[in-house]
C-alpha cells in the first residue's frame, strides 16, 4: 500500500485531496457556479436567500475544509448571505479566493469566463503544490447509513464499528451521528462516556431527538422493519448504533464543531429550540455535508438497499451490507460486508478491509463514487445553540 | 455444540441468534446441540432463541437489551412481535399486532 500523503494547511490540518471548491451563495447563482466548476472543480452552495447563521458557519467550514485548496464564491449580488465574512474566513485560512458577483461582473457569460480562467490557473498551481506525510492521527472519519435494510445492523454497521475501533486506537477522530436513530441506546451509550457530565449530555441529546421527531410525527419504526425481522425500536436503534464500535465516547459535537483530538465523537444533528425548518436532514447527503463541516476527510456510508451517492470535497467509502444488492451494484460499492452472511468473510475481516480502505483512500486511491463522478451536495436551513462545556471534556 | 451455520451469533452474551439466510417451514435445525423443528418459514434477519427464556426476562442482541419476553420462549423458537415487547414504545406490525 502506498504511503498516505496530503496537503498541509495553515491551521495545521492536512487534506487528503486538493480540490478547488466553487460555492454559490444563493440558488440564483447556481447555474453560473456550475459552469465555472465544470468537470474540474467541486460545486457546493447554499440555495436560500434569507440569512441563517448555521448555513453561514457550515459554508465557512466547508470552504476551509482540509481537502480544499482554493475557493471561488459566486454571488448574485443582492442575496442576504454574508459574502464578505465568508471571503475573510477563507483568506484568513491562507487559501486563494475569488469572488464573482454576477450583478457587477457583467452577467452570466462574463462571470463564467472570469471564474473559469481563475479555476484553470488554480488547478495548475494546486497540481504542483508540495505534499507532506499523513498519519492516521491526522484524520477525521465520519460514518452514516442510508438505504438501510435488515442486513445493515448485522453486517455493514458492526463492521464499520470495528473499523472505527481500529482508527480510534491509531489516533484518528471518528464521528457517528443521527441521535434520532439512537432511541433505546442512550443508556449503554452513556455508559461509554468519558465523564459523567458527558453521559448526561449524550442522554439529553437522544431525549431532544425523541421530542423533535415526535413533533414531526415521525413513525420511527415502520411495519417494513418488522417484516425484516426487527421487533422493537431499541433493536432497530442498536443496529445503527453498531457503527460506533466499542471505544470510549470522547465528546458530543454539533455540525461544524471540529473534534479537538483523536477519539470517538457523537454528532448531535437535531436542531435546538422549537421545530422550525422541518426534517433535521432531508437526505443522506445532508448528513455527509455535516460530517465534512466537522472536518471529516472521508465518510463511511453503510447501505443495505444500495445507495449510489458520493460527495463533493471528501471521498465516501460505500459499504454494502446486503450481499444480493452487492452483486447488482458492485461497481458502486467499495466494500462487500454482505460476505459475512454468506460465509465469505468474518466481521473482523470486513472491519480490517474498511480500515485498509480508509488508508488507501487517504493515500490517493479513488473510491467507487469518486471514480464515477458522484459529487452530491445539499445544505439547507437549521438552527443550533453552541455545545455546553460538558460536551468536550479535556 | 452444533448450531446450524445459518444462525449468526452477534455477541457472546446474546440470547438470540440472527438468521443469515432463510429457513423453510418444517426444517429441523441444530441450536446449540438441540434439534429444533421450525414450524414457519423464517427470513433473513429474523431471530431464534438461543436458550429457553422466561416471561419478563430481558432479551439481549448485540450484547444489549432489545426488550423483554412477553411470554415464555423455548430454545430455538422464533423471537418476534408475538413474544418480545419493547421497553420503550410498542411496536405495531402490519396485521395490527402490538408487541
Amino acid at each position: 500500500m502506498s504511503a498516505m500523503r496530503g496537503w498541509l494547511r495553515a491551521d495545521g490540518r492536512k487534506g487528503i485531496r486538493n480540490h478547488v471548491a466553487v460555492a454559490y451563495l444563493v440558488e440564483c447563482a447556481h447555474h453560473v457556479a456550475r459552469r465555472i466548476a465544470g468537470e474540474d472543480a467541486h460545486l457546493i452552495g447554499f440555495p436560500g436567500c434569507f440569512p441563517n447563521p448555521y448555513a453561514q458557519r457550515m459554508m465557512a467550514r466547508l470552504c476551509t475544509h482540509p481537502n480544499v485548496g482554493a475557493v471561488v464564491l459566486v454571488s448574485l449580488g443582492c442575496e442576504s448571505f454574508d459574502r464578505d465574512m465568508l471571503e475573510r474566513a477563507i483568506r484568513d485560512s491562507g487559501r486563494p479566493v475569488l469572488v464573482v458577483t454576477i450583478q457587477s461582473d457583467g452577467g452570466t457569460r462574463e462571470s463564467i469566463a472570469k471564474g473559469r480562467d481563475w479555476v484553470a490557473a488554480q488547478m495548475a498551481a494546486l497540481a504542483k503544490a508540495p505534499t507532506v506525510p499523513v498519519a492516521l492521527s491526522d484524520l477525521i472519519v465520519g460514518t452514516v447509513c442510508g438505504g438501510s435494510d435488515g442486513t445493515s445492523g448485522i453486517t455493514g454497521n458492526p463492521a464499520a464499528g470495528i473499523a472505527f475501533d481500529k482508527l480510534v486506537a491509531a489516533g484518528a477522530a471518528c464521528i457517528f451521528e443521527e441521535t434520532g436513530e439512537l432511541i433505546g441506546c442512550e443508556g449503554i451509550m452513556a455508559d461509554r462516556a468519558a465523564t459523567p457530565a458527558l453521559a448526561d449530555a449524550l442522554r439529553a441529546a437522544v431525549d431532544k431527538a425523541a421530542r423533535y421527531y415526535a413533533t414531526l410525527g415521525y413513525g420511527s419504526f415502520a411495519a417494513g422493519n418488522a417484516d425484516g425481522g426487527l421487533s422493537t425500536i431499541e433493536e432497530k436503534s442498536l443496529g445503527a448504533y453498531m457503527k460506533s464500535g466499542q471505544s470510549k465516547i470522547a465528546g458530543l459535537i454539533k455540525p461544524g464543531d471540529i473534534p479537538p483530538r483523536g477519539g470517538l465523537y457523537l454528532m448531535d444533528v437535531v436542531p435546538d429550540g422549537e421545530v422550525r425548518f422541518g426534517f433535521p436532514n432531508i437526505s443522506d447527503n445532508a448528513e455527509i455535508v455535516e460530517m465534512m463541516a466537522s472536518g471529516a476527510h472521508c465518510t463511511l456510508f453503510v447501505t443495505g438497499r444500495g445507495s449510489v451517492v458520493g460527495s463533493a470535497l471528501a471521498p465516501v467509502i460505500k459499504i454494502a451490507a446486503n450481499p444480493h444488492m452487492y452483486r447488482r451494484l458492485a461497481e458502486d460499492m467499495d466494500i462487500n460486508a454482505g460476505a459475512v452472511l454468506e460465509g465469505g468473510a468474518t466481521l473482523e475481516e470486513v472491519g480490517q478491509a474498511i480500515f485498509d480502505k480508509v488508508r488507501a483512500v487517504a493515500a490517493g486511491d479513488e473510491t467507487a463514487s469518486e471514480a464515477m463522478g458522484h459529487r452530491e451536495f445539499i445544505l439547507t436551513y437549521k438552527s443550533f445553540e453552541p455545545i455546553g462545556p460538558a460536551c468536550l471534556p479535556v | 455444540m452444533m448450531t446450524d451455520p445459518r444462525l449468526l451469533l452477534l455477541h457472546p452474551g446474546d440470547s438470540v441468534y440472527v438468521l443469515r439466510d432463510r429457513i423453510a417451514a418444517g426444517e429441523v435445525i441444530a441450536v446449540e446441540g438441540a434439534q429444533v423443528t421450525v414450524p414457519d418459514a423464517l427470513g433473513l434477519g429474523h431471530k431464534i432463541a438461543r436458550q429457553a427464556i422466561a416471561a419478563g426476562a430481558q432479551i439481549v442482541k448485540y450484547g444489549a437489551p432489545i426488550g423483554r419476553a412477553s411470554a415464555p420462549i423455548a430454545a430455538g423458537a422464533h423471537v418476534h412481535l408475538h413474544n418480545l415487547r419493547s421497553d420503550y414504545t410498542p411496536t405495531h406490525g402490519r396485521g395490527g399486532e402490538v408487541a
